[in-house]
């Protein structure tokens, strides 16, 4: 007596294996579904907007005219905004980091405050923006100036050097930090001649993606009220300022009016994204040198 | 004799001094060993500090305008007019362009976010996964500006040229692109999950004759699903959160309607709308940025921690 029917199983097997093989392409269908939305999107980006990019597009001031738009003033927001962004995130976040991974009790103060690093991960881009204009453009008055920007940013971009900085110290044996109190070294010369500069290749990787991702922010700038015209320079951290996202914004905006004004912002996008990527390729560039040293 | 005590005496100094410098140094640095801690712990409040500033200024403003709009009006109103001579806050209509939003979004990240999963952690070669995931991860690093360029300069027009009856702004395609933008979120989430199911649990079920194809849904997602399920949750809150995409391509018109060829307005659109300029300092429209933005706080922080609560909850062990 049988108990498996051969036949059967041979009928069934073909459409089982054939329904295995047609969802295989499916599959890839759908992870490659995303790349050709990304493909489409940058050839639409460089075909619209490389033509405009010249010397005077890098270095000129806004214009009311388009073919004599420039986005310099952009740049230098950016760049004076970064200016604040990467100190201060480096010194909390790896003041942080220190904190919850060397100095803190296990205990319900360090899980809250982890827990609490986590949520603010989660918050709405928009949400710091209205804690940056009620905190630093209201009442400590300093205006829609760099510095009330740039703080902001640092605190929307905190979280992702927080958890990077706390993963590279904790990917630092331990017996690197037990040689050096064996010899006599007290916790803090530990730390800040072992473990930091160990795991300096991981927090330098987690400062360069947090920059990176401060610099495409918009929706925090946006509720702080950055003009939509500016033409002096920003020459400190007290000016006014644009940046480039901003400026993308703005002109995007425009685009419904004027065609020019499309292109302008697809120029801008151009100039932004060659940024991000200088900037993650040094990330990748670091990760890949410094990757397994111990 | 005389010259060798003298130097003798000349060292013993020396020792003495050396001694009081050691000790010096030493109190010196045991006051940098209690000073580090209470630094550092000072430095990690600021996280703490940055959620109390949050959850303060939201609420303390929002409380102004709840004096002025009763709450129930605010949450259940259907009209939204700011500017009007007789301005009305109703909550409903941004809360539908947040949600219908969300949900095209979903619909487009979640099939192909998870079959994108599927396809990196069960079928890929090694190679291919290697070259195709820090591509998809490129997709998550575009700035969402870009996003909004690109929804409005293009998937808009196209969509037009298609159906001409949809509006030139209109909430289907910045839900499209921002599904697009939340993709390789939810692939790289689940894949994580995915590739944690041990492979002892898929040789069980390829050796009992499943296909490949049964492994994965019978086997693996199942083993998986706590992780798969939050990063569908996570994938909901950004897409709740999400401001640029929606306010470049979805218009600010502020109509109770279930119509996706329109233009809606999300919660976050609003922000941007009235904090951009028409607001002074203590008007009504301005306190109601607050009401709006800490019922967005509010959406996003309960997605996040159920997103935690499954991931954490309905893990299986193995």
């Amino acid at each position: 007596m049988k108990y498996v029917d051969q036949t059967l199983v041979h009928k069934r097997m073909n459409s089982r294996v054939l329904k295995n093989n047609i969802l295989k392409q499916v599959f890839l269908i759908a992870t490659l579904f995303g790349l050709a939305v990304l493909a489409i999107l940058i050839f639409r980006v460089v075909t619209q907007g490389i033509a405009w990019i010249d010397w005077n597009f890098l270095t000129g001031k806004l214009s009311t005219f388009p073919e004599k738009a420039g986005i310099m003033g952009a740049i230098l927001g950016t760049s004076y905004l970064m200016l604040i962004v990467i100190p201060v995130t480096l010194i909390i976040g790896v003041g942080t980091a220190i904190y919850m991974e060397l100095y803190a009790k296990k205990g319900k103060l360090q899980s809250f405050i982890a827990t609490n690093i986590s949520n603010l991960a989660g918050v709405p881009s928009i949400v710091y923006g209205l804690l940056g204009l009620t905190i630093f453009v209201r009442v400590m008055d300093f205006g829609n100036v760099v510095l009330a920007g740039g703080l902001t940013l640092s605190l929307l971009v905190l979280p992702i050097v927080i958890v990077a900085a706390q993963e590279a110290i904790r990917a630092v044996p331990g017996h690197l930090s037990e040689a050096s109190y064996g010899m006599g070294a007290t916790k803090w010369q530990t730390v800040k001649k072992i473990i930091l500069p160990a795991a300096l290749p991981g927090i330098i990787t987690g400062a360069i993606l947090a920059v990176s991702r401060a610099i495409g922010e918009t929706a925090p700038l946006t509720v702080l009220g950055i003009p939509a015209f500016l033409l002096p320079f920003p020459e400190g951290i007290f000016d006014t300022f644009t940046a480039l996202p901003m400026q993308i914004y703005y002109w995007t905006l425009d685009a419904s009016l004027v065609d020019e004004y499309a292109y302008l912002a697809a120029a801008t996008i151009i100039v932004l994204l060659v940024l991000l990527f200088i900037l993650n390729a040094i990330a990748v560039i670091i990760r890949n040198k410094f990757q397994q040293r111990y | 004799m005389t010259t060798n005590s003298g130097s003798e005496k000349k060292s013993a100094v020396n020792v003495r001094e050396m001694i009081a410098e050691k000790k010096r140094k030493r109190n010196f640095s045991a006051l940098t060993e209690k000073i580090i801690p209470i630094l550092l712990l000072i430095i990690a409040s600021i996280s703490i500090l940055t959620t109390v500033g949050i959850i303060y200024t939201l609420l303390s403003e929002a409380f102004e305008f709840f004096k002025r709009i009763p709450i129930w009006e605010f949450i259940s109103g259907t009209v939204l007019k700011p500017l009007s001579q007789e301005p009305e806050f109703g909550l409903l209509p941004l809360l539908n362009g947040t949600i219908i939003s969300s949900v095209i979004a979903m619909l487009v990240a979640g099939p192909i976010g998870i079959m994108s999963a599927v396809y990196l952690s069960e079928y890929a070669s090694e190679k291919v996964r290697k070259t195709l995931k820090p591509l998809l991860e490129i997709l998550a690093g575009i700035p969402t500006i870009v996003y909004g360029f690109f929804a409005f300069t293009f998937v808009t027009p196209v969509i037009r040229a298609v159906f001409p009856a949809v509006e030139a702004t209109n909430i289907l395609s910045p839900g499209l692109v921002m599904g697009v933008m939340i993709i390789p979120m939810i692939a790289s989430l689940s894949e994580d999950a995915m590739t944690s199911v041990p492979n002892s649990m898929r040789e069980g079920a390829l050796a009992l004759g499943a296909t490949k194809l049964e492994t994965t849904f019978k086997v693996v997602i199942p083993a998986a699903l706590s992780g798969i399920i939050s990063s569908f949750v996570l994938g909901i809150s950004r897409a709740i959160g999400e401001t640029m995409i929606v306010t470049i391509a979805s218009g600010s018109s502020k109509n109770f309607t279930f119509d996706i060829t329109q233009s809606m307005q999300t919660m976050t659109a609003y922000i941007v709308e009235v904090s951009g300029g028409e607001a002074p300092a203590g008007s009504t429209i301005y306190y109601s940025l607050y009401a709006v933005a800490l019922t967005l706080f509010v959406f996003t922080l309960i997605m996040n921690l159920l997103a935690r609560y499954v991931s954490r909850k309905f893990r299986e062990e193995y």
